[in-house]
């Protein structure tokens, strides 16, 4: 099964072009990396793909429902209730403890009774290692809290496909470690597919099963994808220049004009 | 999904045993719905064991759910039939939800949070009575553009709605105070007495809720959001000091606008009640001259006075409480809150000085 199809989007905003022309696939159980420098539309990409930012053109498929055109409408409300998202920042309700913020979706969406919800709430903040934070408010907490506990609100309805944005940057070395743990132990135990955006190189080859590289330079007029498929591969034989710049730290010399 | 099988949960005596047997899928939705009835099981069982060779899926909800059962009642034995994947989910469960030490520890008393605030309202004073002593020295840090662009935002932009209320306010007075006067044949004095009423009281009063609530409120978000975002502290250092960039200009801003701000008010209130009266038949010079009659030049000057004392009041409580901003989403918004109402309150606390001392001094 397919988790998420995107065939030729493209994000234009007024004569500029973000990107265009990206397309791929992530199948179901795969754990899929959007890769590329500071500006290439990696954020832009996955605010289409979560259904917050309706592309310029182009079709995106996500859990088997169609979120762009003139049906979108619909199938991004049916598909908003099948993903998790974490923001870059954790984007937690700033009134509620970290437990609320956990269980509010289950309070929204299961008949879970009140101690019932709490337990699960705290099974998912206890996996990402906030078991100890759970009755704090999020200005209470550093940002890789923050960040942790927007994943545990992901999880929160247990969905079988995450998008995470730049979950790992700005954490520790160990807590990052444990976070690609989760990620790998979530994918092998409940199947769960993830999309990831992230530039932790890291990270990247330890978790990612395929990656789709951006760049804002790929097109004369604008940005796209300048690789696709198994990050390991594209460290050890890719041949476009950002990609060896970006896997190798291979950086491309200045041309002359 | 099509053709999974809905969760469900039962009970079977097994040599002395009773055993709680779960099938099925055992998702977020179906914890929620066995969640009472399975622990309502558990409870009643004497010795519990789990069996959960029929469960064909169970993601981390379901995992807190078996969780749940396996603590409801003690430590009973490992759960037989799991599967390697629910075994392991279990297992991660299980190390979540172990018990852990509170997270919050007891802020401080109601009592010490008092005290802490009086003093930093005192040290507040403190620091802007030293940036307004300093001022020679750090000339360089008063920049007159920003005070421009404050006495703007505080003044001309106010303009409009202060002649409006303005108007509004002296047609309304003079309105209601004709009807019953003209009973007695004083409707005349109805000038005499919108005249007193706006230059010695209305006009600054009115001229400081409208400065606090467009203006204090303004200056709290500013640089409330500053403070969230840590300007203040790159401020300080950069050794800028924050009171003498942000909150002198705005003070001085404020206290010259104010005279203005009053003034307008008052002719307006003026006009709004000739209007009233022009409309009761009495000529405008015959208007005029009861105007005159009634005020002197210490009446408005009195009132101008205050309103720049106002203006500063309402300015210094503003500024102090986008510094005092906390931390967190609603933290701007207590802080425009605080400043609004402050300044309402401290206006009106300095108009009853001002009413006393104006009477011991005669005026």
């Amino acid at each position: 099964m397919i988790a998420v199809r995107v065939v030729e989007s493209s994000q234009r905003f007024g004569t500029r072009t973000i990107f265009r022309d990206v397309s791929f696939e992530v199948a179901e159980g795969e754990v899929f990396a959007i890769l590329g420098g500071s500006g290439c539309g990696k954020s832009t990409l996955l605010n289409q793909l979560i259904g917050l930012l309706p592309p310029s053109s182009g079709k995106i498929e996500v859990m088997g429902q169609t979120i762009t055109g003139p049906s979108g409408a619909a199938g991004r409300l049916a598909m908003q209730r099948k993903i998790g998202a974490m923001f870059q920042s954790g984007a937690l309700f700033g009134s509620m403890t970290l437990l609320e913020n956990v269980m509010l979706p289950l309070e929204m969406f299961t008949d879970l009774p009140p101690d019932g919800r709490e337990a699960v709430a705290r099974v998912k903040l206890g996996s990402v290692g906030l078991g100890h934070a759970t009755g704090l408010m999020p200005a209470e907490i550093s940002g890789g809290m923050a960040k942790r506990a927007g994943i545990a609100r992901a999880m929160a309805m247990d969905p079988p496909l995450l998008f995470l944005d730049e979950p790992s940057a700005g954490l520790d070395p160990v807590t990052s470690a444990e976070l690609d743990r989760l990620i790998l132990d979530l994918r092998h135990d409940l199947g769960t597919t993830f999309v990831v955006v992230t530039h932790e190189l890291a990270s990247i080859l330890a978790i990612a099963d395929r990656c789709i590289v951006l760049d804002r330079n790929a097109y004369p007029d604008g940005g796209g994808t300048i690789a696709i498929g198994d990050p390991r591969t594209l460290r050890d034989e890719g041949t476009h220049k950002m990609v060896r710049a970006f896997f190798r730290r291979e950086i491309p010399a200045k041309e002359a004009k | 999904m099509a053709g999974q099988i809905d969760a469900t949960v039962r009970t079977e005596e097994r040599d002395g045993t009773t055993v709680l047997i779960v099938s099925g899928h055992l998702d977020v939705h179906a914890a929620g719905r066995l969640w009472k009835q399975a622990l309502r099981m558990a409870r009643q069982a004497k010795s519990l064991s789990l069996d959960l060779a029929g469960v064909d899926y169970c993601d981390m909800s379901g995992a807190a759910l078996l969780v749940a059962i396996e603590t409801a009642r003690g430590k009973p034995g490992a759960p037989n039939g799991a599967s390697p994947q629910t075994e392991a989910l279990l297992q991660r469960a299980r190390l979540a939800a172990a018990p852990t030490p509170p997270g919050r520890t007891a802020g401080p008393s109601d009592g010490t949070r008092l005290f802490a605030g009086f003093a930093g309202n005192v040290a507040y004073l403190g620091e802007v009575a030293v940036a307004v002593a300093t001022i020679p020295k750090r000339a360089r840090m008063l920049r007159p553009p920003d005070i421009l662009r404050y006495a703007d935002q505080a003044g001309v932009k106010a303009i409009p709605l202060v002649l409006l209320l303005g108007f509004l306010m002296g047609l309304i007075l003079a309105f209601q105070s004709a009807v019953p006067m003209r009973r007695f044949g004083a409707d005349l004095y109805v000038a005499n007495l919108v005249a007193i009423s706006l230059l010695r009281e209305l006009g600054p009063l009115l001229s400081a809720v409208i400065l606090a609530g467009r203006t204090g409120s303004a200056f709290a978000a500013e640089i409330g959001s500053m403070k969230v975002n840590q300007e203040i502290d790159a401020l300080a250092t950069m050794s800028l000091d924050p009171v003498t960039l942000l909150v002198l200009p705005r003070l001085i801003a404020a206290v010259l606008t104010m005279p203005a701000l009053v003034l307008a008010l008052d002719v307006a209130g003026l006009l709004g009640m000739a209007t009233v009266m022009k409309a009761f038949g009495y000529p405008l010079v015959a208007v005029a001259h009861q105007v005159q009659a009634a005020t002197s030049a210490i009446d408005l000057f009195g009132g101008l006075f205050k309103g720049m004392c106002f203006g500063f009041a309402v300015a210094l409580i503003g500024c102090r409480a986008g510094l005092a901003t906390g931390v967190g989403p609603r933290a701007v918004g207590q802080a425009a809150t605080a400043a609004v109402v402050g300044g309402i309150v401290a206006t009106i606390f300095l108009d009853g000085l001002f009413a006393l001392l104006f009477y011991r001094l005669g005026l």
